[in-house]
C-alpha cells in the first residue's frame, strides 16, 4: 500500500463518524464593502516605516534616481513604462543575482495595494518583473496608482490571481524576534519607498 | 483491532514531540530562572498589547474568528477530498507531491530530494512541521548542513537550544544573551557589536547573505495550502523566507495535512486573523504565494511532502479533533499565565503552551505526554486568544480523563462516586473527614500512599462541622 493510501485510508477512518458541519458564516466585511481610502493607506505605510511620496508619472524617474543615491543605478522590470525608467537605470534580462544586488534601488510597479494594513501586493507581471529584483537591492521604490488600492483584504483577494507568484509586501523587512519588539531591516530590502501617483 | 488504515499516532524515537521529564519537573526548573521569568513576561506583555490594539482596529473581529473555525471544520470533515484536489492542482501547476505517514517518512523523502541535488547544504525556513519531526537531525546525519534562515531559529541553532515558542523560539533569550550567542557562535560577527536590536538583526543579514545566494535548496513549511488552486503560502518578517522560497533551484516544503484550505477565498478570512493574532501586525512584512513552478521565476523544482505524524489519530477524536484548526499564531501562549511563568521548554514539545498542551498529547498518544493536560489552570484565556475559536480548556478536561490514573487514585476516584451516589453514606463519611484534623495540619499534606495527591496542592482545611450538620442544627426561624 503506498502511503499516500495509507493516509487517505487513516484520514477516512478517522472521519467514521461523518461529522456534520455548518455552513461557514460569512458575516465579516466582504469584498466590495468600503471604498479605498488613499489617506489610510499612507497612515498604515508610514507607520511601518515605509515613505510615501505623491508625484506625477513625469516625477517618477527622477525621485527613483535621487533615491537610488549617489551613484547607485536603478534597476528596472523589462516591461515596466518607459515614461517612469531613469536615465542610466538596467533592466533585469535574467541578471546574475550580484548584478540585481547591486542595484542602488529596485523601481516596479504594483498590482494591488490594502489600505487597510498598508500593504502592496507584486504578482510578478512585466512591470513588476521577477521576485528575485525586489528581493536582493537594498531600496525598493514601488508605483502606486490609485486605483490600485482597494480598502481591505477581501478586496486584495478578489482582485488578484492565485496562479502567479505573489509578494505581499508590509513595509521594510522587519523582525519581532528580539524581546517581540519589531526591528526594521533584516533580509530584504531595508528601505520601502511608495510612489503614489497624482496623475 | 488493529488493521492498516487505522489512524495511529507518531512514532516514538524521532522527532520533538515527546519531552525528557514531566511537566512539573520541567516547570521547576524554570521557575527558578528568575532571568527567563523576566524575559518572558516583557515578552508576553509586548505582543498582547500590540495585538489587542491592532485587533480593536477590525470591527469584524469576531465575525472573522466565527468563519475562520467554521472553514477549518469544514476542512476537517472532508480532509481527504480536499487533500487529493491538492495533489492534482499543485501537480499540474508543476510540483510534485510525496505523501509521509509519519516522522521517518518524511525525513527520509527530504533527504533523499536533497542528496539527489548533489547539494550538501539546504536553507530553512523557520517551520515547526520540520522541527516536530526532527529534520535537521536526520540531514546532520546523512551529511548535510540545514542552516536555520530565521532570526529567532538561528539564534536558537547558534545557541545549541531549544525552540521554546511557536513564533519566536528564541522568546527566553534577552538582547544581552543574543549578542553573547553571536559574539561566541556567528562566524565572522564583528567584536564590536554591541546588543542594540538593529545592530543585532544587521549581524544575522551579513552573516546569512552569502548562505542564500550560494545555497541550491530549500526547505519550508507552509501556513497554508489552497486545495482549488495548489496554491501554497508561507507568512514571515524578516526576508529570509522570499530568500529561501525565491532563490533556490530546488524547494521542499513539508505541511501537516491539516493545513489545506477549500478556496482561494477563504484567505481572506486567514490573512486578517493571522497576523493580528500573531505578532501583533496589520499585516506581516512579506508574504510569498507561490503555485506550483513558475518558469523564469524562483524555484524551478517544487515537492510538497504531506505530513500525518499523528494527524489522524487527532482527527479520529470527536471531541479533540478541533486541536488541528490550529493555525500557529501562539496568540495562545502570550496570554497563559502558566506559559508566561515556566516558558516553552518545560512543555517538552516543539509544541508549547496551551495548544501544545491538547495538540502534543494527541499526536503521541496521551500516555507519552500524560501530564500535558494539567499543565493549565483552565482559566479560559487561550479559547478568548484564539483566532479560530479552539476550545481549548474543554479539551485539557477531555484529555484529563483520558490520562491512565494510578491504581490507587482510580481506586479513590471510584470509592467517591459510590458514597457521593449515597447519602447517608456520604453523610457519614463527612463527619469521618473531620478525623483528618487529627491526621494531619493544613498544609502538612496526606500521609503515604497518599502524599503524591497534597505534592502539588494544599489539603483543605476541613471544617468544625459539616453544612449537614450545621443545617441540622440551626436555629429555626
Amino acid at each position: 500500500m503506498s502511503s499516500r493510501d495509507l493516509i487517505l485510508g487513516r484520514v477516512r477512518a478517522a472521519l467514521r463518524d461523518a461529522p456534520v458541519v455548518a455552513a461557514v458564516p460569512r458575516e465579516y466585511r466582504p469584498a466590495g464593502t468600503n471604498r479605498a481610502d488613499l489617506e489610510v493607506l499612507v497612515d498604515r505605510l508610514v507607520d511601518y516605516k515605509a515613505e510615501v511620496y505623491r508625484v506625477t508619472s513625469a516625477e517618477v524617474a527622477a525621485t527613483a534616481a535621487r533615491l537610488a543615491g549617489e551613484g547607485g543605478a536603478v534597476l528596472v522590470p523589462p516591461g515596466l513604462p518607459g515614461e517612469w525608467r531613469p536615465e542610466g537605470a538596467y533592466a533585469d534580462e535574467n541578471l546574475t543575482p550580484d548584478r540585481i544586488a547591486e542595484a542602488g534601488a529596485v523601481l516596479t510597479a504594483a498590482a494591488v495595494a490594502v489600505a487597510e494594513t498598508g500593504t502592496i501586493v507584486l504578482d510578478a507581471s512585466p512591470d513588476q518583473g521577477r521576485r528575485i529584483i525586489t528581493l536582493l537591492p537594498d531600496v525598493h521604490v514601488c508605483v502606486l496608482r490609485p486605483d490600485q488600492v482597494v480598502a481591505s483584504v477581501p478586496d486584495a483577494i478578489a482582485r488578484l490571481e492565485p496562479g502567479r507568484p505573489l509578494t505581499w509586501i508590509s513595509g521594510p523587512s522587519a523582525t519581532s524576534d528580539i524581546e517581540l519588539n519589531r526591528v526594521e531591516g533584516v533580509h530584504g530590502p531595508r528601505h520601502l519607498h511608495v510612489l503614489i501617483l497624482t496623475d | 483491532m488493529t488493521f492498516l488504515g487505522m489512524p495511529v499516532t507518531a512514532p516514538r524515537g524521532v522527532g520533538h514531540l515527546r519531552g525528557d521529564q514531566p511537566f512539573p519537573e520541567a516547570a521547576r526548573e524554570a521557575l527558578g530562572n528568575s532571568q527567563l521569568r523576566r524575559n518572558l513576561r516583557h515578552a508576553t506583555t509586548t505582543i498582547r498589547g500590540k495585538s489587542g490594539r491592532v485587533i480593536a482596529e477590525l470591527p469584524d473581529w469576531q465575525q472573522l474568528r466565527d468563519a475562520g473555525s467554521a472553514i477549518k471544520a469544514d476542512v476537517m470533515s472532508r480532509l481527504p477530498e480536499l487533500l487529493e484536489q491538492l495533489e492534482e492542482r499543485v501537480t499540474a501547476a508543476g510540483g510534485v507531491v510525496h505523501w509521509a505517514a509519519d516522522a521517518n517518512e518524511a525525513n527520509a523523502i527530504v533527504t533523499d530530494l536533497v542528496r539527489r541535488t548533489g547539494s550538501e547544504r539546504v536553507i530553512k525556513v523557520k517551520s515547526m512541521a520540520t522541527q516536530e519531526i526532527g529534520l535537521n537531525e536526520a540531514l546532520e546525519a546523512a551529511g548535510i548542513t540545514p542552516v536555520e534562515t530565521d532570526l529567532a531559529e538561528l539564534i536558537v541553532q547558534l545557541g545549541d537550544d531549544k525552540p521554546s515558542h511557536i513564533l519566536v523560539p528564541a522568546i527566553h533569550r534577552n538582547r544581552s544573551e543574543i549578542r553573547e550567542i553571536f559574539l561566541r557562535a556567528m562566524p565572522g560577527v564583528d567584536p564590536a557589536l554591541t546588543d542594540d536590536p538593529p545592530v543585532l538583526a544587521a549581524a544575522a543579514r551579513r552573516y546569512l547573505r552569502e548562505t542564500f545566494l550560494s545555497t541550491k535548496v530549500a526547505v519550508s513549511g507552509a501556513n497554508f495550502a489552497i486545495a482549488d488552486t495548489g496554491t501554497l503560502g508561507v507568512v514571515e518578517s524578516e526576508g529570509n523566507g522570499r530568500m529561501c522560497l525565491t532563490l533556490p533551484d530546488t524547494l521542499i516544503t513539508v505541511m501537516g495535512i491539516e493545513k489545506v484550505l477549500p478556496t482561494w477565498g477563504d484567505l481572506e478570512v486567514f490573512l486578517q486573523l493571522l497576523p493580528r493574532a500573531s505578532t501583533g501586525e496589520r499585516m506581516n512584512p512579506y508574504t510569498t504565494m507561490w503555485t506550483g513552478v513558475t518558469p523564469g521565476d524562483g524555484p524551478q523544482n517544487f515537492h510538497l511532502v504531506l505530513l500525518d505524524n499523528g494527524r489522524s489519530a487527532v482527527l479520529a477524536d470527536p471531541a479533540g479533533r478541533s486541536a488541528l484548526h490550529c493555525i500557529r499564531c501562539s496568540a495562545c501562549l502570550n496570554v497563559c499565565p502558566v506559559y508566561e511563568r515556566t516558558g516553552g521548554h518545560s512543555y517538552g514539545s516543539v509544541y508549547p503552551g496551551p495548544i501544545g498542551a491538547v495538540l502534543s498529547p494527541q499526536l503521541t498518544g496521551v500516555a507519552d505526554n500524560a501530564s500535558l493536560p494539567y499543565a493549565s489552570s483552565l482559566c479560559g484565556a487561550c479559547f478568548d486568544a484564539c483566532p479560530v475559536k479552539i476550545d481549548i480548556p474543554s479539551m485539557l478536561v477531555h484529555l484529563r480523563n483520558k490520562v491512565p490514573h494510578p491504581p490507587a487514585e482510580r481506586a479513590a476516584m471510584a470509592a467517591a462516586a459510590r458514597i457521593m451516589n449515597r447519602p447517608r453514606l456520604y453523610a457519614s463519611a463527612q463527619r469521618a473527614a473531620k478525623m483528618a484534623r487529627i491526621v494531619g495540619r493544613r498544609g502538612r499534606g496526606l500521609p503515604p500512599p497518599l502524599s503524591g495527591w497534597t505534592a502539588g496542592r494544599d489539603l483543605p482545611e476541613f471544617p468544625k462541622q459539616t453544612f449537614r450538620d450545621w443545617w441540622a442544627q440551626r436555629e429555626q426561624p
